[in-house]
């Protein structure tokens, strides 16, 4: 039982970084129907850009306790990422707005290349180990190990997408965002500027995304120029497993696919007999993700998608 | 209509020739001028040696270091003047990125091949090394890997395939005797990275482990693109395994030892080559002590020329990742072997480097009939005090100082000058 | 100035004229080793033979997302399945050496089968739900390629496959150089000219599809699915055709590799692969079979061309400013983001899309919606 409860904690804390990224992808989609493939390298970007602001206050010798050095890192990292995602947005997909999304796409698969490259002229080809500027002390709960930095993790997490919920749903800016989801063009004809709209959203999803990257890096210990791919991939998938351009859908696929990935980890030897290991884990989290498809097209809490005429 | 389209495809063929034109204006790098400062300059000659490592992507930070160590032998090596035929031979180190992608790898290789490169130093992947080695073979180019460690490398008969890196098997066993004999293990989990290294090694080391009479209680495997290790470590902890061996390198080893901490696993953690590096100690932070980890070769500060080369090596491009100096090694004996058969052409020193014995930064070189490094011998090493510091040496020759007239730099051709 | 157009439409009518090009360009081709190989090396041969297998495999994956408007993103699957079915079967692995006669159509036909195992449960997704299930799938089929060495040792695992038998026609090996009347052919020749005649199969089987019954059943399907089912066409077996053709395209192409490459492994399968054969077709042009062709060309050839930064630093500023490592694939990020800039459509897009995309207002509304998101 404490090891089954350890998984769960494992996943949920996994979960809700996957669905801090989720999110920033579930925004841009929602509004532009565009996977941004590149929003996994402003993670990364928004993780070096705290690392290194973090790593100069700790050169400097200033005596700091660890948390305000981490704040000041994040708070370096956010408007970075903020001016990264507003201007990707400006030069990269605007003018592709009325193009083929498949170009959009593809522009954002350029982009992330390019991303990465960058990152890795700047900060060069190694992994760069993070300082523990938290605590990591372990508390035990009914047998399952639970450190500070966990719990910080997912309470930020928790209070990040409130706030979202409450800017979507309750605030002015949050109407026009809902607005021109549904229809852009009526939007802008009721008055709601769309072009200030789309770049809020990158925005406000990068900043997202800066946040992730921090947290990312400072619980794993590891910044690297590649990190971001993979990370983006799978929250990718917990949007999609969600229902994609759902906010709830998002936070739900984040921590269902972390749960989903540490349980199917822990448990897929013994379910099959010792025949399948741990090797197949990412097997097992697409299998869910196919079968809830199957099922459910659009996603856990996604809108049915009605037959256009 | 079709026929139009028809053509039309032949044109997006032509146009592909037109760009192929373009690398046409830009030929292969052109050699640095030849010194000429000498009054009465015997003929000089440059020749190519091949560099190849994947110097993008995630494993990047090490093709870089094997390039570097290359690069090193090679500034050392024209600093000195080398005379092989009676010219005084400059040698231009034509570095290639195969994006650690095994067709891109193979293209590489063929490009090397046509610059006519008289030996390459690489790849640093099996699976590049591999595919490669084919293309080598066909050419008759002489290819020495400094860090590609599957066994299957050398058997494919191939005469001109060599490595100066104990291969999977040599040093799997040597992990696992050591981990029962010497770490007390009775119990032992093993997780390796689904890499062709890191699955080579852990399968190595589990029939090592086997037959000298501990029980694996657990296999469990990540990526080599992972960073969370908390479900399968959760799962080694209900198994309750006195030590945990890990077949991958040290970007996942470092997350993995803190995390080990952090769900209070209280297993000894032991690696293999990928993990004896600097960056583990970085990434693990408090949670690399104890950690254990071996590395083919005999420890650099025990070897001749071995510190030097740190403080060379380190002055110029930065810290050691991890294969650097075997890169070194393996241009320096392949200089060496060319040096004794007075020739660059590899099928004049081809015999020589076959028969080659020499200490290099890493230990003794010798190549057995396959072109593995016989006896090569295995250091462990223990974080202690956040540092590597030395166990001990297991099998070989181990550091035979004696054995070799130990010059201040490792000069294969001071006796030629 | 106008009289040249002229002259130039009806030369260009002038199935004369067509037989002069045809000609040309089969010269051209035949000759394109020889040339290329005196030009800028041996290497550059093998580069356009890993080119015209790139044709093929994006025109395999044109059909699913050029014409039928499915988005696959898990496409190199059908690859892998190709490549290791070789591997497998023509190899000391398991010790059985078919011919290459019988690999090829099994290649094909598995891969077929992997194709219609894809696109039965996926018929009812749409956009990037489907998308996300390929992609889901691509990876299940690498992981599974790369972890059955145990408990019973099939793929051989992240250790591949080595030593596979090279191609072979009768008693002509691929892999060794021939005399042709007194030219010598080297081995990597022989493999351009089988590329190059499978290619235009290829190709020939693409434009055939096309212009079918099932080539317009495709389209009506990513037009408007709807309306194509009004019109009586059985969307769901349409649909799940374009998927076994398509990953048969893949699966000849996966054997072709293993033949040439003599290893195979599973890190050459990854996600990334299948988005490079996406970013073939777009950035080429969607459903268009030259640019298809043109995209894939230029997307193998680019990476490698820009190898050559480094000695075009030497030779503009006369010392290397900046690593060509580290810029090589900066630039191929570049090169893609500035194509679909300035031309959204691809490169060399059909006359139709090209049009479509050019109208202003409602035309081109319509084409954001339907066109190429069928699946919205």
């Amino acid at each position: 039982m404490d090891i089954f409860l350890q998984q769960l904690v494992n996943g949920v804390v996994l979960g809700a970084i996957y669905a801090l990224v989720a999110l920033g992808y579930t925004m841009v989609y929602g509004i532009l129907g565009l996977i941004n493939f590149a929003h996994g390298e402003v993670v990364m970007i928004g993780a070096m850009v705290a690392l290194t602001v973090i790593q100069l206050l700790l050169a400097s010798g200033v005596p700091l306790p660890g948390p305000v050095v981490a704040a000041i890192g994040l708070a370096a990292a956010i408007p970075t990422c903020m001016l990264l995602g507003f201007a990707i947005e400006r030069v990269a997909y605007r003018p592709l707005r009325e193009a083929p999304r498949l170009a959009a796409l593809i522009t954002a698969i350029g982009m992330s290349i390019v991303l990465q490259n960058v990152a890795m002229i700047i900060w060069g080809r190694r992994y760069h180990s993070v300082p523990s500027l938290l605590p990591v002390t372990p508390h035990q709960f009914a047998g399952a190990t639970i450190t500070d930095l966990q719990i910080f993790i997912v309470l930020l997490a928790a209070l990040i997408m409130a706030g979202l919920l409450y800017l979507v749903h309750r605030t002015r800016l949050g109407r026009a965002m809902r607005a021109t989801s549904q229809n852009p063009e009526v939007a802008g004809l009721m008055g709601v500027n769309i072009n200030t709209v789309i770049s809020m959203t990158f925005i406000i999803g990068s900043a997202l995304a800066a946040v992730a990257g921090l947290m990312v890096s400072a619980y794993y210990g590891v910044a690297h120029y590649v990190m971001g791919f993979m990370l983006g991939l799978k929250a990718f998938t917990a949007a999609v497993l969600g229902g994609i351009g759902n906010l709830g859908g998002a936070m739900l696929g984040g921590l269902l696919l972390g749960v989903i990935e540490s349980l199917g980890a822990g448990y897929i030897g013994t379910l099959t007999g010792g025949f399948l290991g741990s090797h197949y884990q990412d097997v097992f989290a697409f299998t869910v993700l196919i079968l809830v498809l199957v099922f459910r097209p659009s996603g856990l809490l996604g809108e049915r998608v009605t037959e256009r005429s | 209509m079709q026929r139009r389209r028809v053509l039309g495809i032949g044109f997006a063929l032509t146009l592909a020739f037109a760009l192929s034109g373009c690398g046409r204006e830009t030929p292969p790098p052109p050699p640095p001028a030849p010194k000429a400062e000498a009054p009465k300059p015997p003929p000089a000659v440059t020749v190519k040696i091949g560099s190849v490592a994947p110097l993008t992507g995630p494993q990047s930070h090490l093709g870089k270091d094997n390039d570097n160590g290359a690069k090193l032998a090679i500034d050392e090596l024209n600093a000195k003047g080398v005379m092989i035929g009676g010219a005084k031979v400059t040698f231009a180190l034509v570095s290639e990125d195969d994006q650690a992608d095994p067709k891109t790898g193979t293209i590489v290789a063929q490009k090397l091949v046509d610059a006519k490169v008289a030996g390459v130093i690489g790849h640093l992947n099996s699976g590049t090394t591999i595919p490669a080695s084919k293309i080598y073979h066909d050419a008759g180019i002489v290819q020495i890997s400094p860090s590609a460690t599957n066994p299957k490398y050398t058997e494919q008969g191939y005469k001109s395939a060599f490595r100066v890196m104990a291969n999977d098997v040599q040093q799997g066993k040597v992990l696992g005797e050591y981990a029962v004999a010497r770490m007390g293990a009775k119990r032992i989990a093993i997780i390796d990275d689904r890499t062709a290294y890191g699955q080579g090694l852990a399968d190595e080391f589990e029939k090592a482990a086997k037959a000298a009479g501990a029980t694996i209680v657990g296999r469990e495997y990540t990526s080599d693109k992972a960073t969370d290790f908390r479900s399968i470590l959760t799962s080694v902890k209900g198994k309750k395994p006195d030590l945990l061996f890990y077949g991958g390198m040290d970007a996942q080893a470092g997350p993995m030892a803190s995390q080990m901490k952090a769900l209070a696993v209280g297993s000894k953690f032991l690696a293999g080559d990928g993990v004896q590096s600097p960056e583990f100690i970085k990434l693990a932070g408090a949670a690399a002590e104890g950690v254990v980890a071996s590395s083919p070769g005999v420890p650099l500060d025990k070897m001749p020329g071995g510190k030097g080369f740190t403080e060379r090596f380190t002055a110029k491009y930065g810290q050691v990742q991890i294969y650097a100096p075997f890169a070194y090694d393996a241009t320096m004996t392949l200089v060496e072997a060319m040096i004794k058969a007075n020739s660059t052409d590899p099928a004049r020193y081809l015999p020589e480097l076959a028969k080659m014995s020499r200490q290099g930064v890493t230990g003794p070189i010798t190549f057995d009939e396959k072109g593995d490094l016989r006896n090569g011998p295995i250091t462990l090493y223990l974080v202690k005090d956040g540092k590597w510091s030395t166990i001990e040496t297991v099998g070989g020759l181990a550091a035979a100082p004696a054995a070799a007239p130990a010059p201040e730099k490792p000069a294969p051709a001071a006796e030629k000058k | 100035m106008l009289e040249t157009a002229q002259r130039w439409a009806r030369f260009k009518r002038d199935p004369r004229a067509a037989w002069a090009a045809y000609v040309a360009l089969a010269v051209l081709l035949i000759a394109l080793p020889f040339v290329t190989d005196w030009m800028l090396g041996r290497t550059w041969v093998r580069i356009v033979a890993f080119a015209l297998l790139y044709i093929m495999l994006a025109l395999g994956l044109n059909i699913v997302v050029g014409y039928a408007g499915l988005l696959d993103l898990g496409y190199v699957a059908f690859f892998a399945v190709g490549a290791y079915l070789y591997a497998l079967l023509a190899s000391p692995h398991f010790g059985l050496h078919l011919p290459f006669w019988l690999l090829m159509p099994l290649c094909a036909a598995i891969a077929c089968i992997f194709g219609v195992l894809l696109g039965a449960p996926t018929l009812r997704l749409r956009g990037d739900y489907l998308a996300i299930v390929t992609l889901g799938f691509g990876e299940i089929i690498r992981i599974f390629l790369n972890n059955l060495n145990a408990p019973v040792n099939i793929t051989n695992g992240p250790q591949g496959v080595n030593l596979i038998d090279p191609i072979r026609l009768g008693d002509f090996s691929l892999a060794q150089p021939h005399s042709i009347a007194g030219i010598a052919v080297p081995s990597v020749y022989n493999y351009y000219y089988l590329f190059l005649a499978l290619a235009l199969a290829v190709i020939f089987v693409s434009i055939r599809l096309e212009n079918s019954r099932i080539g317009r059943a495709w389209v009506a399907i990513r037009e408007d699915e709807v309306a194509a089912a009004a019109m009586g066409i059985n969307t769901r077996n349409v649909k799940l055709l374009a998927f076994a053709m398509g990953a048969s395209f893949g699966g000849i192409s996966g054997g072709l590799f293993s033949g040439f490459q003599g290893f195979v492994s599973p890190e050459s399968f990854t996600v990334i692969e299948s988005i490079m054969i996406l970013c073939m077709v777009v950035l080429g042009g969607m459903g268009h079979i030259p640019g298809v062709a043109l995209g894939s060309v230029l997307l193998v050839v680019l990476p490698e061309a820009l190898r050559y930064l480094g000695p075009l630093q030497q030779a503009l500023f006369g010392r290397v400013l900046a690593d060509p490592a580290d810029l090589r694939l900066l630039v191929f990020g570049l090169a893609l983001v500035l194509v679909m800039q300035l031309r959204p459509s691809g490169l060399w897009p059909s006359k139709i899309r090209r049009r479509e995309f050019s109208a202003q207002g409602e035309e081109a509304r319509h084409e954001r919606e339907s066109v190429y998101d069928a699946a919205r």
